[in-house]
């Protein structure tokens, strides 16, 4: 156990994590010629394409040092906001974390939230300046910063390139002299913490633990204590890049877990795997129940798919558990889900996955944050409104409250003036400011949730020229000024496409969202009138002219292939179109709200 | 039953719309007939006796041709085929080819009279329009004058004559559109072929458009356009037999019905299609490979095989388009029950809308067809009535 070191990779969005997990994957030898590439550790599709980590990954190295063999556990987390749930998870199952600093962007707003994640469980924290071969990189400065962080030494922040390989050894020097080893009892009744889980369709629902006491035997039979359920451990192992099966899996190590089991509930990433004839008295604590921020309908496109699409779903939960979801059912789109998300990137990539792995091609419906309603008969109650068709009648409705955040922003003095534009345009108060150094201020704000939870980031990303970083956490619920606005399409009113708004954005947002439908509603044989509504009043219309003409002029011997491969080809595009009413819609159009600026 | 079709890959001078495949260098003309010739000979089984109805002409322009090129042409199909006593002989033609200067040998031997010595019996002649700043704004090479004057002289001597025009050209407006239609029915021919002018991806028409040069086409216009062209038509007895096509009674042209009826045919020449009711295949679109290949004895196409959800799909999208429409009983019998049933349900909509009807007027043979409202609207409904292929 004394040789065994458990850490994680923590670090603001892009600042070279999983870069530099490559390098100490290839300096430990871990990784054969053939294997190396880029982010290796970065293996969904959606990751590669994306150049972002989304899921943490662990990986087991080995190395000698100072002529002793450890064991090092290392987990990749991701850095963008939305996952940091994930990172908060591998923290749990680490002793020590690298916080990477990019030594060209310094300190930013994911840097000091994880920071301050690893602190609450009392991490060893080893600072990591990276990116130090980069020309704009400023390693004085930049450590500086990182001290005046961490209160350390300025000894203590190793300066490093994940790119060039610089640095490396120091790190696994420092991981190993400074980080803890792993403490538990060997003897004692095995407890270990599932502090993840994936969904493989061969083998069933793999879980991966960390051993917090005693051991685990491969063929022993295990306990899952939350759920109380028993099961044969088939095969254990480590977690190389590679899983390696091993007939025991000692305290304070990580590895996986394979039993069987094939249905994803029955596996809760934070539960204790105990044995089921010598258990261990008191579960592990797990985790907080993830809170999602935002919320929307996700639909089969095909009204039948709605079981196979909550056995998908249900799977994807399996290797994300920040996904929840319950049953709805919408006027227009039938029977689908009402899905919480961590944050916009969370719910698209809950949609491409959905598509890509299981592929199930469905509609999300506009999205929404989660607002307390109460009626004037009952002005004491809280309802919970997660879907606009959950607000009451505005003729009944008493007041509405909106969730609020303390957003943290850190940016260049420079932009300090477009920066506060934008908050302020987004219904933010700010809150402070300070200096963190003569270039660098950030700024807090109370803002509405629904404001930042769509374009914000991005926005803020152009107003500062990319020099600006955000962070936010919940500060509650205050009053709010809510209208729900309606689209009607051929004269009926598409449930699906309702939105909760506030009021004074309601008539641009309703205008937008006609002109949006307008170019996105193929022309149909008829014209198709699409209104905007606040109950009963239209503040806004637009109209799709009818198709005139949809036929070749020319059809002879040498078309009637490439005629016919078009008009499959379209008839393909129809797939993924819904009818409602007599109008097809096609599924972008569904989310058409959130693309209203571009 | 089959025909014959021999595309003709040469033109003077590229028309500003159009997408087919040819050349505007006559050199390799004399290649190409023996590359014709040969092609007919590597493929003379392929009929398997099937007796051909109709050969066709087409292009490109054909009328580039000699009549003593096409005469061997036509020679070469009877050598290789078996051909009916008295089949279509079709020949596209333009008006700048078939101009009083156009004598042919024995001096008082018009051309019309040298084709009809050969065989020839119907012609198909691109006039497109009888104005000139139509005519010049398609890049046409033949002017107004020259489009009545060769109707004129084909009439004296040809009675099955077609001729093509375009309508929703920009600029046109309902008022040209009809002095065309009436002055093509002045000649009293039986056939127009009319298009909507398609505005195909990378021609000359479409980067005029783009750059603003000449204007859009306008559907709404096009419409309009078609709808004089029908009714028109139908007071002149005019048969509304295929979505572009309009005939007297007796005048169809057979070869092109064979196409929307799903018979065989067999092409001839680069970028031709054929097809034996399983499979269709196609010459290369690139005249020296073609003939390069066919000197080499090598037939140089590609064959794709149709499965069943192919055929019905094609079944369909021609169906819609001819007042043939789609047999039901037929689709029972060649491709099932299962079949029917699919396309009766999905057909249930436009049925409703009123863009297609079954026709019951033979009681023991109903048709789907698409109704007056539903022809212009008529791909749009056929890819809804496909099926897609299991992948
Ligand atoms: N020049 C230079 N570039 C680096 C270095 N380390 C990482 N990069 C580059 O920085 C970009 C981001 O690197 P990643 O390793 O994907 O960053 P990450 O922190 O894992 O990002 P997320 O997982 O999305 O939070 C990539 O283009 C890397 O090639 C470095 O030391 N020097
Ligand atoms: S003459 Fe016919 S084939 Fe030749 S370019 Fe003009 S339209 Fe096309
Ligand atoms: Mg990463």
């Amino acid at each position: 156990m004394k040789n065994i070191r458990n850490f994680c990779i923590i670090a603001h969005i892009d600042h070279g994590k999983s870069t530099l997990a490559d390098r100490l994957l290839d300096f430990t030898g871990s990784v054969t010629d053939r294997e190396k590439q880029d982010q290796l550790l970065d293996n969904m599709d959606l990751e590669r394409e994306r150049g972002i980590t989304i899921k943490s990954h662990a990986i087991q190295m080995e190395y000698t040092y100072k002529g002793e063999q450890y064991i090092l556990n290392l987990i990749d987390t991701p850095g963008h906001v939305d996952f940091s749930y994930e990172v908060s998870r591998s923290i749990a199952a680490c002793e020590g974390a690298l916080l990477i600093v990019d030594a060209a962007q310094s300190i930013q707003a994911q840097t000091i939230s994880n920071l301050y994640l690893a602190l609450e469980n009392d991490l060893e924290i080893i600072p990591v300046l990276n990116k130090i071969d980069l020309p704009s990189a400023n390693p004085e400065e930049v450590t500086d910063d990182i001290v005046d962080l961490l209160g350390c030494d300025p000894e203590d922040v190793i300066p490093a390139s994940a790119k060039t390989g610089l640095g490396i050894e120091e790190i696994l020097e420092a991981i190993i002299e400074r980080v803890p080893a792993p403490k538990g009892e060997p003897d004692a009744p095995l407890q270990a913490l599932i502090f993840d889980s994936v969904y493989n369709p061969f083998r069933g629902v793999e879980t991966y633990f960390r051993v917090l006491n005693g051991e685990i035997k491969k063929g022993q039979k295990i306990k899952f204590m939350a759920t109380d359920k028993s099961y044969f451990a088939d095969e254990i192992g480590t977690l190389k890049l590679k899983q390696q099966p091993k007939n025991i899996i000692k305290t304070g190590d990580v590895g996986y877990l394979i039993t069987g089991i094939k249905d994803a509930r029955e596996v809760k990433v934070g539960d204790t795997v105990t044995s089921t004839e010598n258990p261990c008295v008191k579960p592990i604590e797990g985790f907080e129940n993830v809170k999602p921020m935002v919320f929307a309908g996700i639909y089969p496109v095909d009204t039948e798919d709605y079981e196979e699409l909550r056995g998908a779903m249900e799977k994807l939960q399996l290797n994300d558990a920040s996904l929840v979801f319950a049953p709805e059912s919408s006027a227009a789109l039938g029977f689908g889900f009402r899905c919480g998300f961590l944050g916009m990137l969370h719910l698209e990539i809950i949609q491409e996955r959905l598509e890509r792995e299981f592929d199930m091609t469905v509609i999300t419906t506009v999205p929404n944050v989660s607002y307390h309603a109460y009626t004037k008969k009952n002005p004491d109650e809280i309802i919970i409104v997660n879907n606009p068709s959950d607000l009451p009648d505005p003729s009944k409705l008493e007041r509405v409250e909106e969730p609020f955040i303390k957003a943290t922003i850190i940016t260049k003095a420079d932009f300090i003036g477009p920066v506060m534009s934008l908050c302020i345009e987004k219904r933010g108060v700010i809150t402070n400011q300070t200096y963190l150094t003569p270039e660098r201020v950030e700024l807090s704000f109370d803002m509405p949730l629904a404001e930042i939870v769509f374009d914000f980031y991005d926005r803020l990303k152009t107003v500062s020229k990319g020099y600006a970083s955000f962070d936010y956490s919940p500060i509650g619920m205050r009053p709010s000024k809510l209208v729900k606005v309606d689209i009607l399409i051929n004269a009926n009113s598409v449930d699906a496409l309702s939105a909760l708004v506030h009021m004074d954005n309601a008539h641009t947002i309703g205008k937008k969202m006609c002109e949006k439908l307008r170019e996105l509603i193929p022309r149909q044989q008829f014209d198709i009138p699409i209104q905007a509504a606040i109950g009963a009043k239209i503040i806004s219309r637009e109209t799709i002219k009818a198709l005139r003409k949809d036929v070749t002029a020319k059809c002879y011997g040498g078309d009637i292939s490439r005629k016919r491969k078009l008009l499959e080809k379209q008839k393909k595009g129809k797939k993924r179109m819904r009818q409602v009413g007599n109008v097809e819609i096609p599924q972008q159009a569904f989310m058409a709200v959130l693309k209203l600026n571009d | 039953m089959a025909g014959i079709y021999l595309h003709i890959p040469f033109c003077k001078q590229a028309c500003h719309y159009c997408d087919f495949h040819f050349s505007t260098s006559l050199k390799k003309k004399d290649d190409l007939v023996i590359a014709l010739v040969k092609e007919m000979q590597l493929r003379k089984n392929e009929l398997q006796d099937e007796p051909v109805e109709t050969i066709y002409f087409g292009g490109g322009t054909p009328s580039l041709l000699s009549v003593q090129e096409l005469k061997s042409l036509i020679a070469a199909v009877y050598e290789n085929f078996k051909v009916i006593a008295d089949p279509e002989i079709t020949l596209e033609a333009n008006p700048d080819d078939l101009t009083e200067a156009s004598l042919v040998g024995e001096q008082s031997k018009t051309i019309f009279e040298a084709y009809k010595g050969i065989g020839i019996n119907r012609l198909s002649i691109g006039i497109q329009s009888f104005f000139e700043e139509d005519l010049k704004l398609m890049n046409r090479a033949h002017n107004a004058k020259e489009a009545k004057k060769c109707i004129e002289a084909a009439t004296a001597i040809f009675d099955n004559i077609t001729i093509d025009l375009i309508y929703g050209i920009p600029g046109m407006s309902n008022e040209g559109w009809m002095q065309n239609i009436e002055t093509a029915l002045s000649f009293n021919i039986p056939h127009i072929s009319s298009y909507a002018l398609t505005v195909e991806p990378k021609t000359a028409l479409e980067k005029f458009i783009e750059k603003g040069i000449v204007k859009p086409v306008d559907d709404e216009i096009a419409q309009q356009h078609f709808q004089l062209l029908v009714d028109t038509l139908k007071e002149h007895d005019f048969i509304h037999y295929e979505l572009s096509n309009f005939g007297k009674e007796g005048y169809f042209s057979k070869n092109n019905s064979a196409y929307w009826l799903g018979k065989k045919y067999l092409g001839i020449g680069p970028s031709a299609h054929s097809y034996d009711g399983l499979h269709r295949s196609w010459n290369v679109a690139n005249n020296s490979k073609y003939i390069k290949s066919l000197q080499e004895n090598i037939l140089p196409s590609e064959v794709e095989t149709l499965s069943t959800v192919d055929r019905f799909n094609e079944t369909i999208m021609t169906g819609l388009r001819t007042i043939w429409g789609v047999s039901l009983n037929k689709v029972k019998e060649s491709f099932g029950e299962k079949y029917l049933e699919y396309l009766i349900q999905q057909s249930q909509k436009y049925i409703e809308e009123g863009l297609l009807e079954i026709d019951n007027s033979n009681p023991s043979l109903p048709v789907l067809k698409t109704t007056a409202k539903g022809k212009f609207l008529a791909d749009g409904i056929a890819s809804d009535l496909f099926l897609l292929n299991l992948q």
